[in-house]
C-alpha cells in the first residue's frame, strides 16, 4: 500500500473529491432519482395567510385524468397520521412550558400562512397532479391576519392557535435582571439601539424534494429526501408522524444542493409522500418549484430588538440589557424555539468581559412561513446587535471603536472564560485576530482611500466586527437540560477493508461542505491511507449506524471527533494484531503513518497487512480478538466550540442613488485547527456572501394582508457575483481544547461576522449625516432617504 | 405550463395568418416574458407561433441615415453589431447591459418592444431616438407606439417586423437596475439629432415616457447641468418594494444627468 504523502493530511489544500461528479453533472440529487412505477404529488397550498376551512371538495380533482388519489388533512388525521413535532421545548420566565400548538401535516380546520399545505394530489404525471390540484374547491372563510409581531401581540389581534393565547409562544429570559439594572444605575454612559434583524429566505440552489416508497413484500418504507440529517428525519417522522419503527423505515439523503439550515427540519412533504406511497403502493415523488420554496422552506432571522449597553467612564462595559421579539411564523418548525434563546442570548457576551447580561425574548406566532435556523442561527442576530452597539457606544463615548473593543476584550490569558450567560469559552485570541485583520485590510491607510473616493463623488466607509459564535453542538446533557429533545453527539464508523482501503460511515451530512474530502484527509492523516482509497458514506440510515446530521458547523468538531475515536479503536486493535504477528508485546507496538512497528526495530506491518490478517485470520489471536477491522464510536462533545474572529468591510456609497458597493472585505477567523485551507476559505467566502446579502440585499417582505411580496428572485435580492468584493480570508489558530482535533468549525463564521462589519462601514460612510444606525438590508432607497432627509439639516448648520 | 399547440411558420404572412385566425394564439421570439408566464400558469395561450424560422425578421443593416434592426435580432447581436456600434453606440451599449449573457443570447428586440414592459430597456431607446416601428402592415412612430403598461399600438395579429432607428448626433443611456431582477428601476435615454432633442424615461412609470421639461432644457444647453435641477413629479410613477415613486422621481434626474454625460 502506498504511504500517504504529507500533502493529503491535515493542513493540505486537497482538491475536493466530490467536485468531479458535481461539476460534470454526475451528482445524484433526489429529483434525479426515479423509482419504477413512480407517481407524482402536487401540494395544494393556501393562498390566504389566515382562513378557516369550511370544506374541501376533491370530487372534480379525483375524476381528472391520471389522478390516483387526492388526500386532505382529514384523510391523514383519520388514518392516524400525527402532526409535525418540535424538537426543542423552551420554558417561560415562570417555568411553565412554551405554547406548542399542533402542526398538522395538511391543514385541518385552518390555514395559517400563504403556502400552508391544504391537500395533495397524486397522479401519473406531475402536470396531471398540478392540473387536478387546481380543480380542488376549498371553501375558505378568510380571517384577519397577524402579519407582523407588533400586530400579533396587540390586544384584540387575530389568534392563530387556540393553545397560544395572545399569539405568544414563550416569554423567556436569561441572566440576572437585578444585577444588570444595578450596573445600569451606576453607568457613565448608556448606548441604546433599536434594531431589526431582517427576515431571510434561504434559497438553497436545489429546491426541496422527496420520494416515498413502500415495499408490500417486506412492509418497508424508504424516503429519499433533501435533508441535512436523515437519521433525525427517520426518528421524527417514524416515531411521531407516521408511527413506523426505525427497522421498517430507511431515509436516504443523497447528494443535496445546499441547505444553510433550511433542510434540517422535518417537513410535511416528507411525511406526505411516504404515507401516500404506503396507501397507493406506488413510489410517490414531490419536487418543489422555486415559487413553492419561497413559501414552504423555513425562513430565517426576523427579530425586533431593543438593546442597551452600560459603560463606565473608561469605556469598560458594565452591563447589557436586551429585549427581543422573535418571529416563529405560523407553526413551530423543528428547532425554532432554541434559535432565539440558547443560540442567541447565550452569545451576548461576545468577545467582551461584560459582567452582567440580561436578555428577555418573546417568541411570537404570526401568519407567515415558519422561521427556524438559517446559516448562523441566532448567532448572527446576537453578533449584529452587539457589534452595532459597540460602534454606537464608541460614538457616544468618543472612544475609538477599535480601542473600545480592545478595552473590553477577554484576554487570551483568561481562558477558560465563564460568561454570565451560561457559556464557557475554551480558547481564543481576540487581539490577535483583530490585529491581523486591521493589518490585512490596511485600516491605517483608510482615510486616504476615503479622501480619494470623495474626489470621485463617493462616500467611503470602513467597518469592523469582532465576533464569536458557538458551534460544535453540543453536549447532550447540557442541551437536554435546556429543552432539547434529542442528543447531539455524532457517530462515526471506520471500516478498514481486507486490502487496506477504508470506508468511513458518518452521521454528518454533506450538502456542499466538502466532507468527502475533509473526512478522507482525517483518515489519511491518522491511518496513512491515501484519500483516493478512502470512501466517505453519509446520508443513508440503511448504511450509517446513526447520526444527528450537519448544522451549526458541527460536522468536523463532532462528527470528525467521532471518526478520530473510531480510528483510535482501529489502531488499538491493529496493535494487538501486529503484536501477535510480530511476536512482540502490545506495549512495544507503535503506529505511525500507516505502519505498525516494534519500537526501536525495523520490524513492521502495514495497515493493509494487519487488515488482511484480521479478515483472513489464519495466523491471528482468535482466542482473544474478534476477526475484522471495523470500529464505531459515538462522540458526545464536552463543550461547544467557539470560533471567533474579526471581519473588516469597506464600502462605497453613491450618494446620488444610495447604492452601496462593498469594495473590500477581510476576514480573519479562528476556526481552530484547519484541515483543508482551501475548503475553509470557500466556506468563509460563501458565508460572507450570505452576510453581505443580509446586510445590503435580502429582504423578505410581506404586505399588510400577509401576501409574500418577495416571493421570487424577481423581488428577493439574492447576492450575485457582481455584488461581492474580493474577500480576503486568513486564519489565526488557537486550538479547541476539548475535542481531539482541536477544531472549532467554519461554516457559519462568514454569515455571522459580515453583516455588522458591512453596516458599521455604511454608518461610517454616512457619518457626516449624523447617522447612528442603518437597518438591514441597506437598500439604495433606504440610504438615499437617509441622505435626503439629513442633507437640508446639514446645509442649515 | 398548460398544453398548447405549436406552430413554426417560415414567413411573416404565415405567422400573421396563424395569429389572426386564433386570437388566443401568441407569437414567441426569445420567450423571456412569455415562458415564465407559461411556467407560472399565468398565461394560457391556445397556441404558440414560434417566429424563429422567419428569415425576414432577422438582420441588422444601415440604410442611409438610419439603422434598421429586424425584430428577431438578439440583444447580443445588437450589442456586437458594427453597424449599430458605428452609428448609434449608445444603442449598442444599452443592448449590452440587458440582463445577463444568457438573456442577451435569447432575448430579441422585437419581443422586448412589443411586450413594452415598463422595466425593459429597449423602449427607452425606441422613444428616445424617435424610431419607427415597422409591422407587417404599417409604420408606427415611436411617439404613437407605446400606449401604456404592457400595451402598444399593435393590433391583434399584427406583427412587429423591424425597427428603424434614425442616427443621432449624440445619444446616451443610463439606468439604475432593480437589485433583484436587474430590470430597469429607472432609466433615461437621451439623444439629439434628426428627431430633435429627446429624453425618454423607462422603469419609473407604468410606460416609457418623454420628459419634455428636460428636453427643452437640453435643447437650450446640452449638458448634464441643464437637467440636474429639473425635478420629476412622483405623481403616477411606479412604486414597489425596491423603489417608491419619490425615489424613482429622484432617479429620473440622476439618470438623465448621467445619460447626457454618457452621450458626451
Amino acid at each position: 500500500m502506498n504511504v500517504v504523502t504529507p500533502f493529503e493530511g491535515i493542513g493540505a489544500s486537497v482538491r475536493r473529491k466530490e467536485d468531479l461528479r458535481f461539476l460534470s453533472g454526475r451528482g445524484q440529487y433526489t429529483d434525479d432519482l426515479n423509482r419504477p412505477g413512480q407517481a407524482y404529488a402536487w401540494i395544494l397550498r393556501s393562498p390566504h395567510p389566515h382562513a378557516r376551512i369550511r370544506g374541501i371538495d376533491t370530487g372534480a380533482a379525483a375524476a381528472m385524468p391520471g389522478v390516483l388519489a387526492v388526500f386532505t388533512g382529514k384523510d391523514m388525521a383519520e388514518a392516524g397520521v400525527g402532526g409535525l413535532p418540535c424538537g426543542w421545548q423552551v420554558h417561560n420566565k415562570d417555568g411553565s412550558p412554551m405554547a406548542e400548538p399542533p402542526h398538522p401535516v395538511l391543514a385541518l380546520d385552518k390555514v395559517r400562512h400563504v403556502g400552508d399545505p391544504v391537500a395533495v394530489v397524486v397522479a401519473e404525471t406531475r402536470a396531471q397532479a398540478r392540473d387536478a390540484a387546481e380543480a380542488i374547491a376549498v371553501d375558505y372563510e378568510v380571517l384577519p391576519a397577524a402579519v407582523n409581531m407588533a400586530q400579533a401581540l396587540a390586544p384584540g389581534a387575530p389568534q392563530l392557535h387556540e393553545g397560544a393565547p395572545g399569539n405568544l409562544c414563550y416569554d423567556w429570559h436569561i441572566g440576572d435582571k437585578a444585577v444588570v439594572d444595578a450596573a445600569f444605575a451606576r453607568a457613565h454612559k448608556v448606548a441604546r439601539l433599536e434594531l431589526v434583524n431582517n427576515r431571510l429566505i434561504p434559497n438553497a440552489m436545489e429546491p426541496r424534494a422527496a420520494i416515498g416508497e413502500y415495499d408490500r413484500g417486506t412492509g418497508d418504507y424508504t424516503l429519499w429526501t433533501t435533508s441535512q440529517n436523515p437519521h433525525v428525519i427517520r426518528l421524527l417522522m417514524g416515531a411521531y408522524v407516521l408511527h413506523i419503527p426505525e427497522s421498517r423505515l430507511r431515509v436516504i439523503a443523497p447528494d443535496v444542493g445546499g441547505g444553510f439550515g433550511s433542510k434540517i427540519y422535518h417537513y410535511a412533504e416528507e411525511a406526505i409522500v411516504t404515507w401516500a406511497a404506503g396507501r397507493l403502493e406506488r413510489p410517490v415523488k414531490w419536487t418543489a418549484d422555486r415559487s413553492e420554496s419561497f413559501v414552504s422552506d423555513a425562513h430565517g432571522r426576523d427579530h425586533v430588538t431593543t438593546a442597551e449597553l452600560a459603560l463606565d467612564q473608561d469605556g469598560k462595559i458594565l452591563g447589557l440589557r436586551v429585549s427581543t421579539l422573535a418571529n416563529m411564523g405560523a407553526y413551530l418548525s423543528t428547532f425554532a424555539p432554541c434559535i432565539p434563546t440558547y443560540l442567541y442570548a447565550t452569545l451576548l457576551a461576545g468577545v467582551y468581559t461584560t459582567p452582567a447580561i440580561y436578555c428577555e425574548v418573546k417568541a411570537v406566532f404570526t401568519n407567515t412561513v415558519p422561521v427556524d435556523a438559517y446559516r448562523g442561527a441566532g448567532r448572527p442576530e446576537a453578533t449584529f446587535l452587539l457589534e452595532r452597539l459597540m460602534d454606537v457606544a464608541a460614538m457616544e463615548t468618543g472612544i475609538d471603536r477599535i480601542e473600545l473593543r480592545r478595552r473590553n476584550f477577554i484576554g487570551s490569558e483568561q481562558f477558560p472564560y465563564q460568561t454570565p450567560v451560561a457559556l464557557q469559552y475554551d480558547s481564543g485570541n481576540y487581539h490577535a485576530t483583530l490585529d491581523q485583520a486591521l493589518k490585512a485590510a490596511d485600516w491605517a491607510g483608510f482615510e486616504a482611500r476615503r479622501a480619494e473616493a470623495r474626489r470621485r463623488g463617493k462616500l467611503r466607509g470602513i467597518g469592523v466586527s469582532t465576533y464569536i459564535e458557538a458551534c460544535g453542538i453540543a453536549p447532550s446533557a447540557v442541551v437536554g437540560s435546556l429543552g432539547a429533545r434529542a442528543g447531539l453527539y455524532e457517530v462515526g464508523t471506520i471500516r478498514v477493508h481486507p486490502t487496506g482501503s477504508v470506508t468511513v460511515l458518518t452521521g454528518a451530512h454533506s450538502h456542499g461542505q466538502g466532507h468527502e474530502t475533509t473526512f478522507a484527509q482525517l483518515v489519511a492523516d491518522k491511518l496513512g491511507v491515501p484519500i483516493a482509497q478512502v470512501e466517505v458514506v453519509h446520508g443513508d440510515t440503511g448504511k450509517v449506524p446513526f447520526g444527528m446530521g450537519t448544522y451549526g458547523s458541527r460536522s468536523l468538531a463532532v462528527g470528525g471527533s467521532a471518526m478520530v475515536k473510531a480510528m483510535d479503536k482501529i489502531i488499538a486493535k491493529g496493535k494487538r494484531i501486529a503484536a501477535h504477528l510480530l511476536e512482540a508485546s502490545v506495549e512495544d507496538i507503535e503506529f505511525e503513518r500507516g505502519e505498525f512497528r516494534v519500537a526501536g526495530t525495523d520490524k513492521k506491518k502495514t495497515l493493509a497487512e494487519i487488515s488482511l490478517a484480521a479478515y483472513v485470520p489464519h495466523n491471528y489471536p482468535i482466542e482473544e480478538l474478534e476477526p475484522g477491522l471495523e470500529e464505531t464510536a459515538f462522540y458526545d462533545p464536552k463543550n461547544f466550540t467557539f470560533p471567533a474572529g474579526c471581519h473588516v468591510a469597506e464600502v462605497e456609497i453613491d450618494p446620488e442613488t444610495g447604492r452601496t458597493q462593498v469594495v473590500n472585505f477581510t476576514a480573519v477567523d479562528d476556526v481552530g485547527r484547519v484541515i483543508n485551507p482551501m475548503i475553509v476559505e470557500g466556506q468563509v467566502q460563501g458565508g460572507v456572501a450570505q452576510g453581505i446579502g443580509q446586510a445590503l440585499l435580502e429582504a423578505c417582505v410581506y404586505d399588510e394582508n400577509g401576501q409574500l411580496l418577495s416571493g421570487s428572485m424577481m423581488d428577493y435580492t439574492m447576492p450575485r457575483a457582481d455584488d461581492l468584493p474580493p474577500v480576503g480570508v486568513a486564519t489565526h489558530t488557537t486550538l479547541c481544547t476539548h475535542n481531539p482535533l482541536g477544531v472549532k468549525g467554519c461554516g457559519e463564521v462568514g454569515a455571522i461576522g459580515a453583516p455588522p462589519a458591512v453596516i458599521n462601514a455604511v454608518v461610517d460612510a454616512l457619518k457626516e449625516y449624523g447617522v447612528r444606525h442603518v437597518e438591514m438590508p441597506a437598500t439604495p432607497e433606504r440610504i438615499w432617504r437617509i441622505i435626503n432627509a439629513n442633507r437640508p439639516r446639514m446645509a442649515a448648520e | 405550463m398548460y398544453e398548447f399547440a405549436y406552430h413554426k411558420p417560415s414567413s411573416v404572412a404565415d405567422a400573421v395568418k396563424l395569429l389572426s385566425a386564433d386570437p388566443e394564439a401568441r407569437p414567441i421570439a426569445g420567450g423571456h416574458t412569455l415562458l415564465p408566464a407559461l411556467k407560472h400558469r399565468l398565461a394560457r395561450p391556445t397556441a404558440l407561433v414560434d417566429l424563429s424560422g422567419i428569415a425576414e425578421l432577422r438582420g441588422i443593416r444601415r440604410e442611409g441615415d438610419k439603422v434598421v434592426i429586424g425584430a428577431l435580432a438578439r440583444h447580443a447581436e445588437v450589442a456586437n453589431s458594427d453597424a449599430v456600434k458605428g452609428a448609434i453606440p449608445a444603442l449598442a451599449r444599452l443592448a449590452g447591459t440587458i440582463g445577463d449573457v444568457q438573456v442577451r443570447n435569447r432575448g430579441t428586440l422585437g419581443g422586448s418592444v412589443a411586450n413594452n414592459d415598463p422595466a425593459a430597456d429597449y423602449p427607452a431607446a425606441v422613444l428616445g431616438l424617435g424610431a419607427t416601428v415597422v409591422t407587417d402592415r404599417r409604420r408606427i412612430a415611436a411617439d404613437d407606439f407605446f400606449t401604456g403598461m404592457f400595451s402598444t399600438a399593435l393590433e391583434p395579429g399584427e406583427l412587429l417586423v423591424a425597427i428603424e432607428f434614425p442616427i443621432p448626433e449624440k445619444a446616451g443611456y443610463a439606468k439604475m437596475k432593480n437589485p433583484a431582477s436587474r430590470y430597469v428601476m429607472t432609466g433615461a435615454f437621451v439623444s439629439r439629432g434628426p428627431q430633435g432633442v429627446r429624453v425618454a424615461i423607462n422603469g419609473a412609470g407604468p410606460c416609457v415616457f418623454r420628459q419634455r421639461e428636460m428636453e427643452a432644457a437640453l435643447a437650450a444647453n446640452w449638458s448634464p447641468d441643464a437637467v440636474a435641477n429639473i425635478r420629476q413629479s412622483p405623481d403616477g410613477l411606479n412604486s414597489d418594494i425596491h423603489g417608491s415613486a419619490e425615489y424613482r422621481a429622484h432617479l429620473v434626474t440622476v439618470m438623465a444627468k448621467r445619460a447626457v454625460a454618457d452621450a458626451g
